[in-house]
């Protein structure tokens, strides 16, 4: 089976010369949710933009393919790239609120991208949004298609933007810490709609957080980043059952747990931290020594 | 049992609402907090907990008098400072200190660290020794004396909510509001800073209220917890019998919401 998403040895540069992001491979097959987690500066949302084809101009790739089901977007004409991106990916991002423009309904926002970049006929990229905001549960999809984003709720927004990512049928979805701005209630609505709808469409998802608690609930597969480098990639079953790496492992004891208030909360150490150190000087050796 | 540092009865909080304010003439006020009643124990930390809207962070700044309440009374140390005049509640300011969320937006880019924790110092009367006070402050939280000469940029997200904690506590006050001190943080720093904040509350027998939406970190830091929605005071009481039997259904449902870092393949869906 051809996966949905396969990022193979990608590496990028800053305009210094710098790697953020070091050999990262991943797959994320059809249907599946697969977590990329880490702390900030990880990488997580620059894999999450390289896939969309939204990298910042200072970032340049400079090894290794992402393919969307199998067809490989760096042999792509720029054209071609982002109409295979548009077509078969879309995303849910972190804010809702700056990921809408304030001065226009959100009934046109959502329709734009299926009239736009897919070709979709007005009524029909209409009655598609329709459809999609009935499965996430907003029972009056007139007044929230008329409505300007600032009349409406963060969590109604962000359902919106559920909403939106499912109408194209995307084979792939980026979500980018959809849930971080959230309440804890409003998060596991969103989680749990999140979830029906990916089963519901078979969609492949690629979850971007850097929490784990949500990665536990929402993931079948997880890669862990840290600096730009994939330090452990496992079944989320076996990952929170038997975190092999260390850093994985200091990640879930600096978690608080309310079941578990006792529990000493400690921070990754210095021998953990000593250990990755060392672990990214080796890999960048090798790389320069490729490279050189 | 000691007399509570706080006791509140009866706190309303209203304030103008801007988005129904006329074009000429007064904004209609609205009501943020609607009447709470609780105590704040001494030398003990009260976790206050609560979505966004709930009026959380209204309540500790009515604590510290950043806003002054509409209704009700705030007895501090016995005494009402509810309508206190300005002039009457500066020399009370020093025992009444604030933890920032974001210690980028509360931290001035263009003076030094030291000058920043120096600056309330001289306001407050303790001008003597700055520089062993700043590198006292400093070094009980943890970070190097020479930070004292660096700037805001030049410090983490983890060293910068420090050097927050470090200006509030120079002043050695009685009662600390930290509002959502952690959550910007990754969570090896948020550890580091909720067991600094844990060790010092106990060595310097502060009160602290401590506001957060995230009832594992509350769970861990506070002993006691005050529930608030819709600005009105759901549940409150000790730490461990509030989690052990949940009695209002918020209270549950906040609880049943939060996603623990273990696969259960139910957690999506109850509730």
């Amino acid at each position: 089976m051809t996966a949905c998403l396969d990022i193979s040895g990608l590496s990028a540069t800053l305009g210094d010369g710098r790697r953020i992001l070091r050999s990262v491979s991943l797959t994320v097959e059809p249907g599946e949710v697969r977590a990329l987690v880490g702390e900030s500066g990880a990488g997580k949302s620059m894999i999450g933009k390289a896939v969309l084809g939204v990298l910042p101009p200072s970032v340049r790739i400079v090894e290794g393919s992402i393919r969307l089901e199998g067809q490989d977007l760096g042999a792509l004409s720029p054209r071609d790239r982002r109409r295979v991106i548009g077509a078969k990916t879309a995303l849910i991002p972190q804010d809702p609120l700056t990921a809408l423009n304030p001065s226009r309904r959100v009934g046109p926002q959502m329709t734009d991208r299926l009239v736009h970049i897919l070709g979709w006929a007005g009524d029909r990229a209409d009655r598609r949004v329709r459809q999609l905001l009935d499965e996430v549960h907003i029972r009056e999809p007139d007044r929230v298609m008329r409505a300007y984003p600032h009349e409406l709720s963060g969590g109604m927004r962000q359902r919106v933007l559920i909403a939106a990512a499912f109408a194209a049928e995307p084979r792939l979805i980026v979500a980018d810490e959809p849930t971080t701005a959230l309440d804890v209630t409003v998060q596991k609505q969103i989680l749990r709609l999140i979830a029906l709808l990916q089963k519901e469409h078979g969609t492949a998802i690629l979850f971007v957080t850097h929490d784990l608690g949500v990665v536990a609930k929402i993931s079948q597969k997880v890669t862990v980043l840290y600096a730009g480098k994939v330090v452990e990639e496992a079944d989320a079953t076996r990952l929170f059952a038997d975190p092999r790496h260390p850093y994985t492992r200091a990640l879930m004891a600096a978690t608080p747990r309310y079941t578990d208030p006792f529990a000493s909360l400690l921070p990754v150490d210095e021998t953990v931290l000593a250990g990755l150190a060392a672990e990214i000087a080796d890999a960048d050796r090798r790389w320069e020594a490729g490279h050189g | 049992m000691a007399e509570p540092l706080f006791k509140v009865e009866g706190l309303k909080v209203a304030l103008p609402d801007m988005t129904r304010k006329p074009l000429i003439g007064r904004a209609p006020m609205v009501e943020i907090l609607k009447g709470l009643d609780f105590e704040l124990p001494r030398r003990s930390v009260t976790g206050i907990v609560g979505e966004s809207g709930s009026g959380k962070s209204t309540l500790g700044r009515a604590l510290v008098r950043l806003i002054e309440p509409s209704e009700g009374s705030i007895l501090f140390e016995g005494r009402d400072i509810a309508h206190l005049p300005e002039p009457e509640l500066r020399p009370l300011r020093r025992n009444l200190q604030m933890i920032f969320q974001d210690p980028m937006s509360s931290l001035n880019p263009r003076r030094t660290i030291g000058a920043i924790i120096a600056a309330p110092l001289g306001q407050n009367g303790l001008g003597d020794n700055l520089d062993a006070r700043v590198a006292d402050a400093l070094k009980r939280v943890g970070l190097p004396v020479n930070f004292a000469k660096r700037y805001r940029h030049e410090l983490s997200g983890g060293q910068r909510q420090r050097v927050g904690i470090a200006r509030a506590l120079a002043l050695s006050p009685d009662f600390v509001l930290a509002d959502e001190i952690v959550s910007g943080l990754d969570v090896s720093t948020q550890a580091q800073i909720l067991t600094l904040l844990e060790r010092l509350a106990d060595d310097m027998g502060l009160t602290v209220a401590f506001i957060s939406h995230d009832l594992s970190v509350i769970r861990r830091l506070c002993r006691h917890v005050i529930v608030m929605k819709n600005g009105e005071i759901v549940e409150q009481g000790p730490t461990d019998a509030l989690f052990a039997n949940p009695k209002h259904a918020y209270t549950r449902d906040l609880i049943a919401a939060i996603a623990l870092p273990e696969i259960d393949a139910d957690w999506l869906k109850a509730g």
